[in-house]
């Protein structure tokens, strides 16, 4: 259920398989020597743009609705969560 | 020249022809959309050819230079990957989840492209959001690639590298988060520019690891890369990791002479895992840059080894965060009769998602986890700093890194698919440069057996004018780049 994504039975083997190769590869970086490295998030070391607090876009709602699965006046619709 | 051989010719010598009325742009669009008629099935390069809107704005284009107003690109064709989002036609970044996806909106790449003229053909095949190096994960099926059709063109840029490669069109845009434009580019003969990260805007392209994706373009020569980058460079303020800094004449820097240019080559880059036809190549290349006048030195990059397994962490992780956004609601693929929300959620992207995506998902959600974070992901982000001092100490000492691109030529399609380990290896050279978000370029430098061979050429940040007269300037001394597979002459 991890990620919201469901592995068929007959996949799961394979699936099992696949990422345990993937995890046993990149444990390799526990070898490096990194004590006292700083982390890097950003490759050219930059901070989060901060802008004004003002209204910067329009509406689009139908625009962006035209590809929504199921709408209905301006609302996108799931299945009932509340009883 | 002749009407008959107008895809034969690169961006800048149509932009000539085009300037002194030798053709216009709606023929040359017509003779491009006759080849991808006749070839675009065979490569399955293309998931959507937009012929009529490209027609008419060919006509517009050819409307506007009668009038004496036109962009640097204008009536000049391309394609673009079908990451890019574009206002009104089909944007399914090759996945299922956004077969029937409509782009409300314009990448800020497809705006700049189509405000300077540029005419586009269609939206190019590729690995399904851009993860594998061998367009063999897209859900609309692999490319082929047109020096042998049982070999892929590369990813996951694979149908923007085949339809260049092909001559179905002068120019493609790609993205690179791994090496997703150089690795294609080597594998087709095709010349691929990544610039610096944050030197083009990621506003509406489809994110797979934002720290590391960059819009780039396939050409058939460093000279049409310059010419393209001048107009899809620069400041967005819709991205918010876009730079604000200066974009210089790309093309004019192209004529300087290779002499004195410090090329460093990477002693870690000529290992066991090189095949060795390709390490010939692209030590004749590096001959004939010395020939040229540049200066070779060897530099040591110690920890560029630990780059594939560091990539594969970070990438993975950022993925796993920028594709939740995925879950049968807003938009893209919905399960049918979903039981409760729960089930919408996981139905949608179990039925949407293709077997590598889902596989980094669940491999960035557990490098995320509590428990592995500190294990994984930010010894990733520590390595990954390693990584990046590397590249600025050599820096120190030359002005360009110059390496393969890739270690092996196009490998046969099925070869790799079953290992995922295989297939990220095969992007072992390019990796460093996104995660230090370095520019880099692949140019064509030879064959190994009768396939094409890529020489890789990274710079420092923001040092795209340096790898592209690089480029060019063995461009002008060797022809590689003007080979063309055969049947597509």
């Amino acid at each position: 259920m991890l990620a919201r994504l469901r592995v068929a039975d007959e996949d799961s083997a394979e699936t099992v398989d696949k990422l345990s190769r993937i995890v046993d590869f990149v444990d390799q970086l526990s070898q490096a020597d990194t004590e006292g490295v700083v982390p890097m998030a950003h490759p050219l070391h930059a901070t989060q743009r901060l802008r004004a607090d003002v209204v910067t876009e329009s509406d689009h709602r139908d625009d962006y609705q035209q590809n929504a699965p199921a709408v209905s006046e301006g609302l996108y619709l799931v299945p009932k969560v509340i009883e | 020249m002749t009407a008959g051989d107008l895809h034969l010719q690169s961006l800048t010598q149509l932009a000539r022809g085009l300037g002194e009325g030798d053709f216009t742009s709606v023929e040359l669009t017509r003779a491009l959309l006759d080849r991808i008629a006749a070839h675009g099935a065979e490569l399955n390069a293309f998931i959507t050819v937009t012929a009529d809107a490209a027609l008419q704005a060919a006509e517009r284009a050819d409307a506007l230079r009668n009038n004496g107003e036109k962009g640097v690109l204008n009536g000049l064709p391309l394609v673009h990957k079908d990451i890019f989002c574009t206002r009104g036609v089909l944007t399914t970044c090759g996945s299922r989840m956004l077969e029937d996806f409509v782009s409300p909106y314009d990448a800020t790449v497809v705006e700049r492209l189509a405000s300077a003229g540029a005419v586009m053909l269609g939206k190019s095949n590729m690995d399904e959001f851009a993860m594998g190096s061998s367009n063999e994960t897209s859900y609309f099926g692999p490319v082929k690639n047109p020096w042998d059709l049982e070999r892929s063109p590369g990813g996951s840029s694979g149908g923007s590298s085949a339809s260049v490669a092909a001559r179905l069109t002068p120019a493609a845009t790609g993205t690179d988060t791994g090496g997703s434009i150089r690795q294609p580019a080597a594998l087709t003969g095709t010349t691929g520019l990544k610039p610096t990260y944050g030197r083009v805007s990621r506003y509406g392209m489809i994110a797979f690891a934002s720290s590391l994706d960059q819009a780039g373009v396939i050409t058939r020569s460093a000279e049409d890369a310059a010419l393209l980058l001048g107009v899809m460079a620069g400041f967005d303020e819709r991205d918010s990791t876009s730079i604000d800094h200066p974009v210089p004449d790309y093309v004019a820097g192209l004529g300087e002479s290779l002499k004195g240019l410090r090329v460093g080559v990477v002693k870690q880059h000529f290992d066991e895992g090189l095949d060795e036809t390709t390490g010939n190549a692209v030590r004749e290349a590096l001959a004939v840059m010395e020939s040229q006048g540049a200066i070779l030195t060897e530099v040591d990059m110690p920890d560029l080894d630990l780059s594939v397994p560091t990539y594969y962490v970070v990438a993975p992780a950022e993925c796993s965060s920028n594709l939740s956004r995925f879950d049968g609601v807003r938009f893209g693929h919905r399960a049918e009769d979903p039981e409760d929300l729960l089930d919408l959620y996981c139905r949608s992207r179990s039925e949407g998602f293709g077997a590598e995506v889902k596989r980094r998902i669940m491999t960035g959600t557990y490098v995320l986890s509590a428990g592995y974070y500190d294990a994984y992901y930010l010894k990733a982000q520590q390595v990954r700093h390693l990584i990046a001092d590397d590249f600025k100490k050599a820096f120190e000492e030359v002005d360009v890194i110059a390496g393969p691109t890739s270690p092996t030529p196009a490998f046969k399609l099925g070869d790799k698919i079953d290992d995922p380990i295989t297939m990220y290896l095969s992007d072992i050279y390019t990796i460093g440069a996104n995660l230090a978000g370095l520019p880099g370029i692949s140019v064509p430098c030879g064959f190994a057996s009768d396939l094409p061979v890529g020489l890789h050429l990274v710079g420092p940040h923001f040092g795209e004018p340096e790898i592209l007269r690089a480029a060019h300037q063995y461009q002008l001394q060797t022809d590689w780049h003007t080979r063309c597979p055969e049947g597509y002459e």
